[in-house]
């Protein structure tokens, strides 16, 4: 749906935003509460007197209700707001200033994501330090050897009789610890050294493989029938992989996408998707490919073969965020726990049974999308053994929606829904503003 | 004869180091070094004073203090614990295992000398 079109869920959210009830807003610029309805769900068009009347009533620049500005701009610029809790930022200004000022809103914004990326390197590092095992044996040993030498310095120094005997033992053992220290030293050195450099690394590899995804548009058509020579090259010219971990990774999602691919080809996706509206269980029967294999695939062609692109996201079972494919109006993100409403996660209590579900996006938007998810168990079924698993859910936007769909966020933090049992913290939206 | 020390580390020149001054000091030493069975070897010897390093090959100082701590003979044998990490944490869990003292490595002779003299009295 073009931005355009969108008018009226920009009006419904200024509305809710300033705590206006619906009919209160119709009665003030003189049409019904039903009519103003319709065009909050963009069923009809708006411009004009009217669209100056709501944005008087609203308080806001009409510009803001016909254009609005990027709802992801404007999201990193409440999230980089609220980080900054002490300062009194203007938040219920925040689309003007992103609206008149874009270069800036966008320079806060890139700067809100790199203190972000620094904060999790510094995480990262402080608990290498704690936790990692090399390190503190390491650092035991070092301690160890320097306490014995101490110790022993300290009875050459301090003891004035001391019989030949003792005394060529502590030299000995003074020169066997200090060399001992000496290597130890150089070990951990090398050590430290070669973890600077291995980048070993500051990224997870499953941020990696995110963003070597999306640096190929999550198309590898070449890979298709790759040899594992092939797919080797492939991976190690990614510059998006910096560890080997984040490179065995991305091998066995390639894998899976290659395989994917050989059974359901290209050409006869298109054929068969360009029959109506998206049906994931019809094409898996077609195809005789399992639902997460075809959730996989259509929402890796959508882009080329379906009006509109499609999204996907997969979780583990601990609802941890593994692959996200974004699409337009449904904010996936990057770093913070998801909604709990999502049907990804509600999969996740019902293994092996697809569901489908109706969602609005809170938000500016409001846009809807039909969702389909399933978890199914991850390796070989053992007995007595409870499987592990991982959901998949396939994001379909859904044009001129008619039907009311259950409202689900992005995170907790941009999410403007009120009475949200889910909810794990304060919305910015609706206790910032 | 003076008071008794069982010095339990496995680090061969700490526990020679470690002995000396404390025999020049008038304690009767003995060593073990190895943690599977320092719990019997306190039980035979039951020293006045245990010396206790936190890291051993087979138990943790840890589990060897909680153990002793839970038999009657060694309920309240005072034992300083060593250690080469001395964060809050691991002070805390010396002190909820039963360690009378806590001691982190690099010690001076002096603090060593100081800490057992402390803890037992002549």
């Amino acid at each position: 749906m073009a931005r355009d079109t969108l008018t009226g869920s920009r009006i419904r959210e200024r509305r809710v935003m300033a705590g206006m009830r619906q009919a209160e807003l119709a009665r003030n610029v003189g049409i019904s509460a039903s009519y103003l309805n319709l065009i909050e769900h963009n069923r009809r068009r708006i411009g004009g007197k009217l669209l100056m009347d709501i944005a008087q009533v609203l308080n806001v620049e009409t510009s803001l209700l016909s254009e609005g500005a990027e709802a992801a701009l404007i999201a990193t610029l409440r999230e980089s707001a609220a980080d900054i809790g002490s300062l009194q930022v203007e938040l219920d200004r925040v689309d003007e200033f992103a609206g008149r000022f874009p270069g800036w809103a966008a320079l806060i914004a890139e700067q809100h994501r790199r203190l972000g990326s620094l904060e999790r390197t510094a995480a990262t590092l402080t608990d290498r330090l704690t936790h990692d095992p090399h390190l503190a044996t390491s650092m035991h040993e070092m301690l160890t050897m320097v306490t014995a030498i101490r110790s022993t310095a300290g009875i050459l120094a301090d003891t004035k009789e001391i019989e030949p005997e003792w005394r060529n033992r502590f030299h000995r053992n003074l020169n066997e610890d200090s060399q001992r220290l000496a290597e130890s030293s150089q070990q951990l050195v090398a050590y430290l050294d070669e973890a600077g450099d291995a980048g070993a690394s500051l990224t997870l590899p499953q941020e990696d493989v995110q963003a070597m995804m999306e640096s190929n548009k999550f198309r590898f058509d070449q890979l298709e029938n790759a040899s594992e020579v092939e797919m080797t090259t492939f991976l190690e010219t990614q510059s998006d992989l910096t560890s080997s971990a984040a490179r065995n990774l991305a091998g066995v999602a390639l894998k899976q996408l290659a395989v994917d691919a050989r059974i359901m080809p290209l050409e006869e996706m298109r054929a068969r998707v360009g029959e109506g509206p998206i049906d994931p269980v019809a094409i898996a029967r077609a195809f005789g490919a399992t639902l997460p294999a075809v959730f996989r695939r259509l929402a890796v062609v959508s882009d080329e073969v379906l009006p509109m692109p499609l999204g996907l996201v997969m979780c583990d079972g601990s609802g941890t965020l593994m692959l996200r494919k974004p699409v337009e109006g449904f904010p996936l993100p990057r770093f913070s726990a998801a909604c709990p409403k999502w049907p990804l996660f509600q999969a996740l209590s019902r293994p092996m049974r697809p569901l489908r579900q109706r969602v609005t996006v809170t938000g500016r938007d409001a846009r809807q999308f039909e969702c389909f998810a399933v978890t199914k168990p991850v390796g070989r079924l053992e007995v007595n053994v409870d499987p592990l698993y991982h959901s998949y859910m396939l994001i379909v936007p859904v044009e001129g929606a008619v039907e009311a769909g259950r409202e689900v966020g992005s995170t907790c933090r941009v999410c403007p829904s009120r009475d949200c049992e889910g909810r794990r913290e304060p919305s910015l939206l609706a206790g910032g503003i | 004869m003076g008071k008794s020390v069982l010095l339990i580390e496995d680090e061969p020149n700490i526990i020679e180091a470690i002995s000396f001054i404390l025999s020049r000091d008038g304690w009767a030493v003995a060593t073990h070094s190895n943690g599977h069975d320092a719990v019997g070897v306190v039980q035979d010897k039951l020293p006045d004073l245990v010396i206790l390093d936190v890291m051993l090959p087979g138990k943790s100082g840890y589990d060897i203090l909680r153990e002793l701590r839970d038999l009657d003979a060694t309920r309240n044998l005072p034992v300083l614990m060593l250690t080469a990490r001395g964060q809050v944490k691991d002070r805390e869990m010396a002190e909820r295992a039963g360690a009378s003292r806590f001691m982190t490595k690099p010690f001076s002779n002096a603090e060593v000398l100081e800490a057992v003299r402390e803890l037992v009295q002549p």
